[in-house]
């Protein structure tokens, strides 16, 4: 008689601490790499909070994603505030940027959602180039010397230093889902996935499904803007590509791939589709294509993901 | 004091006058039921009650509370519950996770409560309405692959999570075998013990083994009002069901 899910919670702990000592394992080229991982995938947990568990398919989350990044970057490049202020602005400018939209797209369903969403996320990255000169525009900003390092308690946190990168990125990852799996695995999660499963009944049990909604928006927006800060601060850039079309749909293929509807689906979906990227690119510039092709297979024979798979054959608690 | 008043409740679709000016009054502790040939418009009216759907014209009054412009949620949350005539269910999920979503708006009204009601409650609850249905040994059965005649008392069950003062049940013995049917008369009057019961039925063994009062629609009006006996041997009711002349 119990709904807690201490398996997945099991796994959670196991997965960090494996992550941890990758980087005593792995040479420094690929410990960068699994940075990048470990932020992106930040961005697709996000992702997947709205798409994955409560089944609303957002083609705009880049906007989300920019909104932290700028919101990060552009208050440290001007006011020259702290990281970790910056940091916290980007989480709090991605949470106003996340409730307003889903205010207005939350008016829509399915179809006419994906639009809206696309199109705020277009106005957004048009207005990136439109300012382009407060924000750099397509060349974007380098981040001054001055901010890529930070004191904290009386330790310096360099951000040039690959260490201090990959356990700070650690850090907000095992943060983020520690929320992930409190919200997912209780009471609220509970809400989302019924929403997704069926909304018309929720309501009729009480629910007001609107509000359900919004704050699965908010929270899976709030979150994709906490990577975007992450990585701007983290990697002292910001640019308007990543307001673009193809980082909303990056979001989507690492969920897709991954499992939507799974908590550890988006780091596996992030892992799997940038070392293959990254592989593939090596080998031939026409990487994309075999992409689209291996997008097309899972979709036709896998469309619940690598772990959405494995939870329907075999493990029912891996959600 | 009336648990449910409606006052010259209409629908209209188009031309189509589903529900048609009905005064219909519903007394705390009753078994309603509401019976009719099709196209009577008995589905409509219960959604009308529930706030499924808008009425053209009209009031409800729920505690002499005016609900009409509530919307569903909220008339849930006041305490009317509705089963679905066609099984909506959340297939995917057990039947423990289908009857927890009640449960937990009955103990977790809000989203972000300060004072979380712990799982191990909600779970507590949703158990004791599945075994009150008779669900207690499938709890951890996916409520898409139940048989039928489960699947319909799941949909009882997430209503009983509820604790609601009033239980619209619609068409509920719809496609149960004989024995199924006799199990749930038996919930039916044990829920009726503790919430005023509105039961929308055709099948007339059932009706009459159950109500306290019948009330007879056709064509969106209410036809007649009384005891299963006034309304056997009333003449326009035979004649509405029967086609004889009155």
């Amino acid at each position: 008689m119990t709904l807690h899910n201490g398996k997945l919670l099991a796994l959670c702990v196991v997965t960090v601490i494996v992550l941890f000592v990758l980087q005593f394992v792995l040479p420094p080229y690929l410990t960068l790499a699994l940075t990048r991982i470990l932020i992106l995938s930040v961005f697709a947990m996000g992702y997947n909070m709205l798409m994955g568990y409560t089944g609303l398919l957002s083609l705009g989350h880049a906007m989300f994603f920019a909104a932290g990044l700028y919101a990060a970057g552009l208050s440290t490049y001007y006011w020259g505030v702290t990281l970790p202020v910056a940091f916290l602005l980007g989480i709090i400018g991605a949470f106003a940027v996340s409730l307003v939209i889903g205010l207005l797209a939350l008016r829509t369903q399915a179809v006419s959602f994906m639009i809206v969403t696309l199109m705020f996320a277009q106005a957004g990255y048009l207005m990136t180039l439109q300012f382009t000169s407060i924000t750099g525009g397509d060349q974007g900003l380098t981040l001054p010397t001055d901010a890529r390092s930070f004191g904290l308690f009386g330790f310096v946190v360099d951000m040039t230093s690959d260490t201090a990168r990959f356990n700070l990125a650690l850090l907000i990852f095992t943060v983020v889902l520690g929320v992930l799996f409190a919200i997912t695995q209780g009471p609220l999660g509970r809400l989302f996935v019924a929403v997704r499963e069926n909304e018309p009944r929720t309501q009729m049990l009480g629910f007001d499904t609107y509000a359900i909604k919004l704050t699965a928006f908010t929270v899976s927006g709030t979150i994709s803007g906490t990577a975007g800060a992450l990585y701007g601060l983290m990697f002292g850039y910001i640019g308007s590509s990543f307001a673009g079309f193809q980082n909303s749909i990056e979001a989507l293929l690492y969920t897709l791939i991954g499992g939507p509807g799974t908590l550890l689906g988006p780091l596996l979906g992030t892992a799997v589709m940038t070392m293959l990227i990254d592989r593939l690119s090596g080998i031939t510039t026409a990487y994309l294509i075999v992409i689209g092709v291996l997008l097309i297979v899972v979709n036709l024979w896998f469309p619940k993901g690598i772990l959405g798979t494995i939870r329907d054959r075999w493990l029912g608690w891996l959600k | 004091m009336t648990l449910l008043r409606t006052k010259g409740l209409s629908r209209h679709f188009d031309g189509l006058k589903a529900v048609d000016g009905v005064d219909f009054a519903l007394d705390p502790g009753e078994i309603r039921a509401i019976i009719g040939p099709n196209g009577a418009g008995k589905s409509t009216f219960v959604s009308l009650l529930s706030g499924r759907i808008k009425p053209s014209a009209g009031q409800v009054f729920f505690e002499d509370r005016d609900v009409t412009g509530m919307p569903a949620h909220k008339r849930v949350r006041m305490g009317i519950a509705y089963t679905f005539q066609i099984t909506n269910i959340y297939g995917a999920m057990t039947v423990l996770e289908n009857i927890a979503i009640a449960a937990q708006n009955r103990l977790r009204p809000h989203l972000f409560s300060r004072k979380p009601v712990s799982e191990v409650q909600i779970a507590r609850a949703a158990t004791k309405a599945a075994q009150e249905v008779g669900l207690g040994d499938l709890l951890y059965e996916t409520a898409g692959t139940l048989a039928y005649g489960h699947q319909r008392l799941l949909e009882v069950a997430m209503g009983l999570a509820l604790q609601p003062k009033l239980l619209i049940l619609d068409e509920p013995t719809q496609g149960l075998s004989d024995s199924e049917i006799g199990n749930f008369q038996e919930v039916v009057r044990r829920v009726a013990q503790s919430a005023t019961v509105l039961l929308i039925e055709h099948n007339m063994d059932v009706v009459m083994a159950l109500a306290d009062r019948i009330t007879v629609l056709e064509t969106g009006q209410v036809l007649a009002e009384g005891s299963p006996g006034d309304i056997v041997s009333n003449d326009a009711v035979q004649a509405a069901y029967l086609g004889a002349p009155a």
